[in-house]
C-alpha cells in the first residue's frame, strides 16, 4: 500500500506584525526613559526592588518576543534558559568569586550556546509540537538542577545564596537603587540592540521565516541557521535576565524556575502584544503585579484572575497592549485636530 | 419546465476582493447545465457561493427556498451535492467509508446498502477496491469515488467542479458518459463547471459562459458550441 | 531476570495511568489539532466532582457515571463558550487559551476544595493482584478499564455512523461539511468525549496519587509523552505509548546508573523530544505533509 498522507496548509503560527509597528516613536521612547530614570528617586526601597524585577522580567519577555514575534517559533520553556542564566551567575559569584557584572555576559553566552543547541532538534518542530518540546524542557529543568552529581555546584534543593553588590566608586546610593540603575542600563542596551537586530538583515530573515517558512527557504534564507540563531539570541537574553534576577533576589533555587515562570513569561508576551517589543514591559508588569493584587484579595485566587484576564485579552484585545497603544494614538491624534 | 435553482445578482467576496459581480442564472429541473470560463473567471466561486462557502450577497433559491444564511451542511441536507475541486476525498478512510459518508445525513439504512451496490454497478473499479484507503486510488478513480459519494446523498441537484481536471482524456469521456446517464436515469439536475469546454458542451443541454465574475453568454449548449465567435473569444478552441 | 520481569510489570501498571491520559489527549488532538494543556486540570476537576458526589452519599458507581455525564457536558460547554470562537485564531492564541483554562480550573478547584491532599477510594481494592507484590488489584483494574475503554472507542469510531462522521470531520473538515456533517458540533463532541475520558483517567489515578488540585501536573506530561510516542492520531498508539512509557521509565530507573527516581521525569521529557525529532508521527500515527 502506498503511503497515504494528509496534506495540510497550516496557518502561520502568529499573525504578521508590520516591521515599523514593532517599536515606539522617538518622543514616546524619551518620555518612558525619563520616567524609568526618575521614578526610583521618589519611592521606597521595596518598590525599587519591584521595578528592578519589572525590568528583568521585561527583558525575559522581550527575549521571547524576539523568538515568537520575530521568527514565529514558540517557547513554553523560557524558564529553563532563565534558570541556566541565574545559576551561571550565582555559581560564578559564589564559587569562583567573580564580579557580578562579569558573570552576566558569561551567563548570556552559555545560554546562547544552550539555546542554539536546543534549537537544533527544535528545527524539525513547529507550532504545537515545539510548544510541547519546550514545555518538556521547562518541566525537566528544576529536576535537573536538583541532580545528585551537580549538587556540589548548585546547592541541590537548598539552592545558593547570592551576595547583593554595593554601589561602586563610592556612589551615594543604596544597593537596591544601584542595582536598579545597573539593570536599567543593561535593559536599554539590550532593547536597542534587539530593535536593531530585527531591523537588520537577520531580522528580515526571521520575519520571512515567521510568515512563510517554505517561501523563505525558496528565497534563499538559510532557515535552519536563522531559526536556531533566533533560539540562541532569545536564550542568551533570557540568560542575562536570569543572571540579573539571581543578583536582585539574592537567591537561586530549583523551584524558583518551574514551568509557572515559563508560562508567566509566555503570558507576558501575549498580554504585551506578540512582536511589539515595548509591550514586553507592559507584559512584565502584568505578570508581576496581577498575582500580587489577586493574592491580596484571596489566597489561591491568582490563578483564576490570571486565567480570566488572559481570556479577556484573547477575546477583546488579541494584539495585547500594542492594540491599546494604537487605539490611544488614534484618539490622541483626533484630539490634536 | 420549472426552474429548480434560481440565482439572482450574486456577488461574492474573498476578503476585500470581489470575485463575482452580480451573476444571475437559473437551472431547469432535470437539466444538465455547464458553466464555462477561463481560469479565474469565477466558476468555482459560483459553486462555492451556492453552498455558502464564501461570503456572498444576492438571492439564491433552491426549489423556492432561499439558501442565503444557511450553513453549508444545511444546504447539503436540502439535496444539493457538491463535488469540490480536487475531489475532496477522505484519503485516510476506506473507499466504502467514503461512500457511507455521502449518505451520512440519510436515515434509511436499508436503501443506503442498496445504493452502495448501485454505485459499484456504475463504477466497478470502486467495488474492487472497497476496503482500500481512498488515498491509494488513482486520480480518475478518486474522481469516480467523489461522484459516487455525492450521489449517495440521493441529491436533487449535483454541482461538479472541474471533474475532468488532471484526468486522462479517455477517463474523462467515461466519466462524462456516466454523468449523462445519471442525469437521464436518476433525474438528477446537474451543474458542471468545466475548462474543457468542448466536451462539456457535447454533454450539456444548457450553457453559461462567465468572464471575470459576470455572465457574458448563455443559451442552448449546441448553439454555443457552433457559434464561431463565442468559441474563439471565450472558449479558446 | 526476575528483577527485569518485575520492573516491566510495574511499568505496565503505571503505564495504564499514562495510557488513559494519552487517550484523552489524542481525542482532543483528533478533533481540533491542538494539544490541550488544560486536559489534566479538567480531569482533576472531574475527579473532585466525583469525590464531592460521594461525600454527599452517592454510591461509587453512580457517582462515577454521573461524573462522566457532567464532564461530557462540561467539555462541550467549554468548547462552545471559549474555544469555538478561537477556531480560526493562530496557534499561539489557542495555546494561550489552554493555559488560561489551566490556570482558572486549577485555581477554582483550590478555592472550592482547598489544596490539602485527600484520600480517594478504589472499587478494585488494593490487595496484591494474583499474589504479585508489584501489581495491586487496583492497578490491574486500571489496566482492564483502559483496555476496555480502548475497545469501546475502537467500536465507536469504526462501526457507528457518528464515529465515522467524527473521523471525516477531523480528517477533512471542508469535505465533511459537503456531505452534510455539522463539523462544528463534531468538535464539541470530541471535547465532550475527551473530557469524559479524562474524568475516567482522573478517577483511576486518584487512589494512587491522592486527590489534590496539582495531582495531574506530572501525569499529563507522561500522557503527552505517551501520546506523542504512540502517534497523536492513533488511540491504539496512545495506549501502547502509555504502557511503553511506563515500562521505559521503570527500566531506566532500575538499570541506567545515576537515573534513579529523581531523573524519571526528565527521561520522559527526553523521550518526547527524541520521538518528536526522530519520528514525529509516532509509532502508529499518520505522517502529515505540509503545503505552502
Amino acid at each position: 500500500m502506498s503511503a497515504v498522507e494528509e496534506v495540510v496548509t497550516e496557518a502561520p503560527a502568529v499573525e504578521a506584525v508590520p516591521k515599523r509597528a514593532m517599536t515606539l516613536g522617538l518622543g514616546t521612547s524619551l518620555v518612558v526613559l525619563g520616567a524609568l530614570v526618575l521614578a526610583p528617586l521618589f519611592v521606597k526601597n521595596f518598590i525599587i526592588f519591584q521595578m528592578t524585577m519589572l525590568l528583568i522580567y521585561g527583558l525575559a519577555v522581550l527575549a521571547l518576543n524576539i523568538l515568537t514575534g520575530g521568527s514565529g517559533q514558540f517557547s513554553l520553556g523560557q524558564s529553563a534558559f532563565y534558570a541556566v542564566g541565574a545559576y551561571t551567575s550565582a555559581i560564578l559569584m559564589e564559587h569562583a568569586g567573580m564580579n557580578y557584572a562579569l558573570t552576566l555576559p558569561i551567563a548570556g553566552l552559555i545560554c546562547f550556546a544552550f539555546g542554539f543547541a536546543f534549537g537544533q532538534p527544535a528545527l524539525r518542530l513547529s507550532g504545537i509540537y515545539l510548544a510541547l518540546a519546550t514545555f518538556a524542557l521547562a518541566v525537566a529543568m528544576p529536576q535537573l538542577l536538583k541532580l545528585h552529581f551537580v549538587e556540589h555546584w548548585t546547592g541541590g534543593v537548598q539552592g545558593l545564596v547570592v551576595t547583593k553588590p554595593d554601589a561602586p566608586f563610592g556612589l551615594p546610593m543604596g544597593q537596591d537603587m544601584w542595582l536598579y540603575y545597573f539593570t536599567l542600563v543593561i535593559t536599554i542596551g539590550i532593547y536597542i540592540a534587539s530593535v536593531n537586530l530585527l531591523r537588520s538583515r537577520s531580522g528580515r530573515a526571521f520575519m520571512a521565516i515567521r510568515d512563510n517558512e517554505i517561501a523563505a527557504s525558496a528565497m534563499g534564507v538559510d532557515v535552519a541557521l536563522y531559526k536556531t540563531l533566533a533560539f540562541g539570541v532569545s536564550a542568551g537574553i533570557t540568560g542575562v535576565a536570569g543572571g540579573l534576577g539571581a543578583i536582585a533576589v539574592q537567591f537561586v533555587a530549583p523551584d524558583s524556575y518551574t514551568i509557572t515562570l515559563a508560562i508567566s513569561l509566555f503570558l507576558g508576551m501575549v498580554v504585551g502584544g506578540v512582536g511589539w517589543l515595548p509591550g514586553s514591559i507592559v507584559g512584565a508588569a502584568f505578570i508581576i503585579f496581577v498575582p500580587n493584587i489577586a493574592e491580596s484579595i484571596s489566597k489561591g485566587l491568582s490563578g483564576a484572575v490570571f486565567g480570566v484576564l488572559l481570556f479577556i485579552v484573547i477575546f477583546l484585545v488579541p494584539h495585547g497592549a500594542r492594540q491599546i497603544a494604537i487605539v490611544a494614538q488614534q484618539v490622541l491624534s483626533k484630539f490634536k485636530k | 419546465m420549472t426552474s429548480m435553482l434560481n440565482v439572482k445578482d450574486l456577488r461574492a467576496y474573498y476578503g476585500q476582493v470581489q470575485a463575482l459581480h452580480g451573476l444571475s442564472f437559473a437551472l431547469n429541473e432535470g437539466s444538465l447545465t455547464t458553466l464555462l470560463g477561463a481560469n479565474g473567471a469565477g466558476k468555482t466561486t459560483t459553486l462555492r457561493a451556492i453552498c455558502n462557502m464564501v461570503r456572498s450577497t444576492g438571492a439564491i433559491e433552491f426549489e423556492g427556498k432561499p439558501l442565503s444564511g444557511q450553513s453549508t451542511e444545511n444546504v447539503v441536507r436540502l439535496g444539493i451535492a457538491h463535488v469540490p475541486q480536487g475531489r475532496g476525498t477522505f484519503t485516510t478512510l476506506t473507499v466504502e467509508e467514503n461512500l457511507q459518508l455521502g449518505a451520512i445525513t440519510r436515515n434509511d439504512r436499508k436503501n443506503i446498502v442498496s445504493d452502495i451496490e448501485r454505485m459499484y454497478d456504475h463504477f466497478p473499479v470502486l467495488k474492487e477496491r472497497h476496503t482500500q484507503q481512498a488515498g491509494t486510488l488513482s486520480g480518475g478513480e478518486q474522481q469516480m469515488l467523489a461522484v459516487a459519494r455525492a450521489l449517495m446523498l440521493r441529491p436533487r441537484l449535483m454541482l461538479l467542479d472541474e471533474p475532468s481536471f488532471g484526468l486522462a482524456p479517455l477517463i474523462v469521456r467515461d466519466l462524462f458518459k456516466i454523468l449523462g446517464k445519471i442525469n437521464r436515469e436518476d433525474k438528477v439536475t446537474i451543474l458542471v463547471v468545466e475548462q474543457n469546454a468542448q466536451l462539456a458542451l457535447e454533454l450539456a443541454d444548457q450553457a453559461y459562459v462567465i468572464e471575470t465574475g459576470r455572465i457574458v453568454m448563455s443559451g442552448n449548449a449546441k448553439d454555443i458550441a457552433t457559434n464561431e465567435d463565442v468559441r474563439k473569444s471565450y472558449l479558446g478552441y | 531476570m526476575e528483577l527485569f520481569t518485575n520492573q516491566v510489570l510495574a511499568g505496565i501498571a503505571t503505564g495504564a495511568i499514562y495510557a488513559c491520559m494519552a487517550l484523552a489527549v489524542v481525542m482532543i488532538y483528533q478533533a481540533i489539532d491542538h494539544l490541550n494543556f488544560a486536559q489534566g486540570e479538567m480531569a482533576m476537576f472531574s475527579t473532585f466532582i466525583s469525590w464531592q458526589l460521594m461525600q454527599w452519599g452517592i454510591a461509587y458507581w453512580w457517582a462515577f457515571l454521573l461524573t462522566l455525564v457532567i464532564s461530557f457536558v462540561g467539555g462541550i460547554v467549554i468548547e462552545r463558550l471559549l474555544f469555538k470562537p478561537l477556531a480560526k485564531a493562530p496557534v499561539l492564541t489557542n495555546v494561550a487559551g489552554f493555559i488560561a483554562l489551566f490556570a482558572v480550573v486549577n485555581s477554582v478547584a483550590g478555592l472550592i476544595w482547598d489544596f490539602t491532599i485527600k484520600q480517594y477510594p478504589t472499587p478494585f481494592g488494593s490487595s496484591p493482584f494474583l499474589g504479585s507484590q508489584l501489581i495491586s488489584t487496583h492497578q490491574a483494574g486500571m489496566i482492564g478499564v483502559t483496555l476496555l475503554l480502548l475497545v469501546a472507542l475502537y467500536v465507536f469510531f469504526q462501526f457507528t455512523r457518528i464515529g465515522l462522521a467524527m473521523r471525516a470531520a477531523a480528517s477533512l473538515p471542508e469535505s465533511a461539511r459537503l456531505v452534510g456533517i455539522n463539523t462544528s458540533w463534531m468538535i464539541a463532541l470530541g471535547w465532550g468525549m475527551a473530557s469524559a475520558i479524562g474524568a475516567i483517567a482522573g478517577i483511576l489515578i486518584a487512589p494512587v496519587v491522592f486527590l489534590e488540585p496539582n495531582m495531574m501536573g506530572g501525569v499529563l506530561i507522561y500522557g503527552f509523552a505517551a501520546a506523542v510516542l504512540g502517534g497523536l492520531t492513533s488511540p491504539l498508539g496512545a495506549v501502547l505509548g502509555g504502557f511503553l512509557v511506563g515500562i521505559f521509565e521503570n527500566l531506566a530507573g532500575t538499570y541506567i546508573p545515576g537515573v534513579g527516581n529523581e531523573l524519571k521525569l526528565p527521561i520522559a521529557l527526553a523521550l518526547i523530544i527524541t520521538v518528536l525529532v526522530v519520528k514525529p508521527a509516532g509509532l502508529l500515527g499518520r505522517p502529515i505533509v505540509k503545503r505552502v
